[in-house]
């Protein structure tokens, strides 16, 4: 069985203008010790996947299907029984390191408290194990740091801390929405090597969001390309990125930035915006901006197709999107 | 980046603050003072003495029964500031807790509180003690409970309100997906996180007790005889108002100083906890 197993997710969100879907029709696994990419243009849903793992959607927000985590429906727990999982079992970093810390409390004491919480160590162990954490971590002078204050960290030490922070009870996963998004390039790439060597020294699973596709190509096992809330292609990484089966997934790959790109030379960009969740189509989300839609794409949102090994997209033109651009 | 150090010099900088702490200062110590010593007793009667001009005997004169105003001021600010702590405690106490309990529940638990702020909103605070120090009898006691009950909803109303914006921050996000219930979340990272508004909040609270307890006890509702207290010589002063207007004036000023100085004392701490409002000055 696997760790985690996600079925028919669905967060179902109230705003002014009504209600709409920010994730659909989610489906996906995730075994011990595996590491998994969700990737998507902005506001495809990928933020509130990982929020609803954790169920801490918003207030306006309703999950549906089911979030099998060691056999239990985390959909159907209670607040109390997700207390005791909470960054216990399940552990989360967040994409703004400067404003995930409480700006009242050192960083010490911000990483001791889930170790006296959850695995009930006193304040002298716990300020220990919070020590060795942030040395772990790579936080130079960490017996001093201990002591910081946020503010007195830079970005990428106080990301550093979440990670600690994240890490403490020793999770069984790892959820990291956008970690460096917010860091510079240099500190993107030492970040995310930590979060690789941790995962890999623990046994830990991960689950990495990112919009940047080179990220999720080097860190992760398998890949789920996300757009307008649902999984339009999925597999092992490798097979993903060397297929690049869905126009979406071709879109996505074509624009990215890439390094000794000829200056002055444009980068690809796929035309339109993403929908707004109030009025997603009622056939395929991509369809308003694929260059390959026909009528039947805008009639349903078209089922998965198996591509073999695990891999798969939700197209009808997979044929048409084979053949070399015109 | 700002530190405790520029804290203090700002501190320093600030007229408003400066002002309305050495007013409150003088306010306080002028209490203590008074519980061991007063030039005169403030209770004693003397006959022979009595509507005496200023002198240096009688600072500030005495009253129609031969009393000490000085002393009686003196002991009076005991009273005021007694009035100012239990009330404010009474309302503070309650109204932060029922404010971050409605923001910690949201849905109808914050409903219903807010409705029944409301409802107390409608009616005048003084009007309300008044009614209840009427209801439960006159005296002291009573006009600190009805004082502090009425400070409950305005403690609520500003507890809410910025807790409310510091549930939305996301290391409140963070510190859920550690595995922190909502009461735990309230005491470790809301309530310290709008210490300072409620401080603020406080200050300007017991400026108005002060004001309440004075209304209170010129009406004859509040601090009895012979316990002195600055509303009852408001009162008495009345019938003198044309022989001895200064019997109404001292207690009068002592008031607005009072009020004056813990008001300026809020605004000055206000100003202190939000270095971007005091650069705009
Ligand atoms: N509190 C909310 N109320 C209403 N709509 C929301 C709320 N939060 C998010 N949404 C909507 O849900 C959709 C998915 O948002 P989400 O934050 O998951 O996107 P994302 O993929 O994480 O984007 P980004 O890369 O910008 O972080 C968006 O259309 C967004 O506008
Ligand atoms: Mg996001």
């Amino acid at each position: 069985m696997a760790l985690l197993e996600v079925r028919d997710l669905s967060v179902e969100i109230a705003t002014s203008r009504g209600t709409g879907f920010a994730v659909r029709g989610l489906n996906f696994a995730l075994e011990r010790g595996q590491t998994l990419g969700i990737v998507g243009e902005s506001g495809c849903g990928k933020s509130m996947t990982a929020l609803a793992l954790m169920r801490l959607v918003p207030e306006n927000a309703r999950i549906g299907g089911a979030i099998l985590f060691d056999g239990e429906d985390l959909a159907q727990a209670d607040e109390a029984r997700l207390c005791q999982i909470r960054g216990n079992r399940i552990a989360m970093i967040f994409q703004e390191p400067m404003t995930s810390l409480n700006p009242v409390h050192t960083i010490g004491r911000q990483i001791a408290e889930p170790l006296m919480m959850h695995r009930g160590l006193d304040a002298a162990s716990a300020r220990a194990e919070a020590i060795r954490l942030l040395d772990r971590v790579g936080i130079p002078e960490a017996r001093r740091r201990v002591d910081s204050w946020p503010h007195q960290l830079s970005g990428g030490q106080r990301q550093r801390a979440m990670i600690a922070m994240a890490l403490s009870c020793g999770p069984d996963i790892l959820l990291a929405d956008e970690p460096t998004t917010a860091l510079d390039v240099t500190i993107q790439r030492q970040i995310l090597t930590l979060i690789g060597d941790l995962v890999r020294d623990s046994g830990m699973s991960l689950i990495l969001i990112s919009h940047d596709l080179g990220v999720i190509a080097e860190t992760v096992d398998s890949t789920v390309v996300m757009y307008g809330g649902m999984a339009v292609e999925s597999g092992p990484t490798a097979r993903v990125f060397a297929g690049l089966a869905h126009p979406y997934t071709q879109g996505l790959f074509a624009a990215r930035p890439q390094l000794g790109q000829g200056a002055g030379k444009r980068l690809a960009t796929i035309a339109g915006v993403v929908p707004d969740l109030v009025d997603l189509p009622a056939g395929c989300a991509f369809a308003g901006r694929c260059r390959l839609a026909v009528q039947a794409c805008r009639v349903a949102p078209p089922a998965p197709q198996d591509l073999g090994l695990g891999h798969s997209a939700a197209c009808l033109r997979l044929d048409a999107a084979r053949e070399p651009a015109a | 980046m700002t530190t405790s150090g520029g804290w203090l010099a700002r501190a320093l900088r600030s007229g408003n603050f400066l002002i309305g702490a050495a007013l409150s200062g003088t306010l306080a110590l002028t209490a203590l003072v008074s519980l061991f010593w007063t030039p005169k007793s403030a209770t004693a009667i003397s006959i022979p003495h009595r509507l005496t001009q200023p002198s240096g005997e009688f600072p500030l004169g005495t009253d129609h029964f031969g009393r000490d105003v000085l002393s009686m001021l003196m002991v009076g600010a005991q009273n005021s500031i007694l009035v100012g702590v239990v009330a404010v405690g009474i309302g503070a106490t309650l109204g932060i807790a029922l404010g971050a309990l409605a923001s910690a529940r949201r849905g109808w638990v914050e409903e219903v509180v807010m409705r029944l702020t409301d409802f107390s909103f409608a009616f005048p605070a003084i009007l309300s003690a008044i009614m209840l120090t009427a209801i439960l009898g006159p005296g002291t006691v009573n006009s600190i409970i009805a004082i502090g009950i009425f400070n409950i909803p305005l403690f609520a109303r500003v507890t809410r309100g910025s807790a409310n914006a510091i549930w939305a921050r996301e290391f409140i996000l963070a510190a859920r997906a550690a595995g922190k219930g909502a009461f735990r979340i309230t005491l470790e990272h809301v309530l310290p996180n709008i210490a300072s508004v409620l401080i603020v909040q406080a200050t300007i609270q017991f400026a108005l007790a002060i004001l309440a307890e004075a209304g209170l006890s010129y009406l004859g509702l509040g601090t009895q005889p012979p316990q002195p207290s600055w509303g009852r010589m408001l009162n008495e002063a009345q019938t003198m108002m044309f022989l001895a207007p200064r019997l109404a004036v001292f207690p009068g000023i002592a008031i607005a100083l009072a009020v004056l100085g813990l008001n300026l004392l809020g605004d000055g701490l206000r100003d202190l906890f939000d270095p971007k409002l005091a650069r705009k000055r």
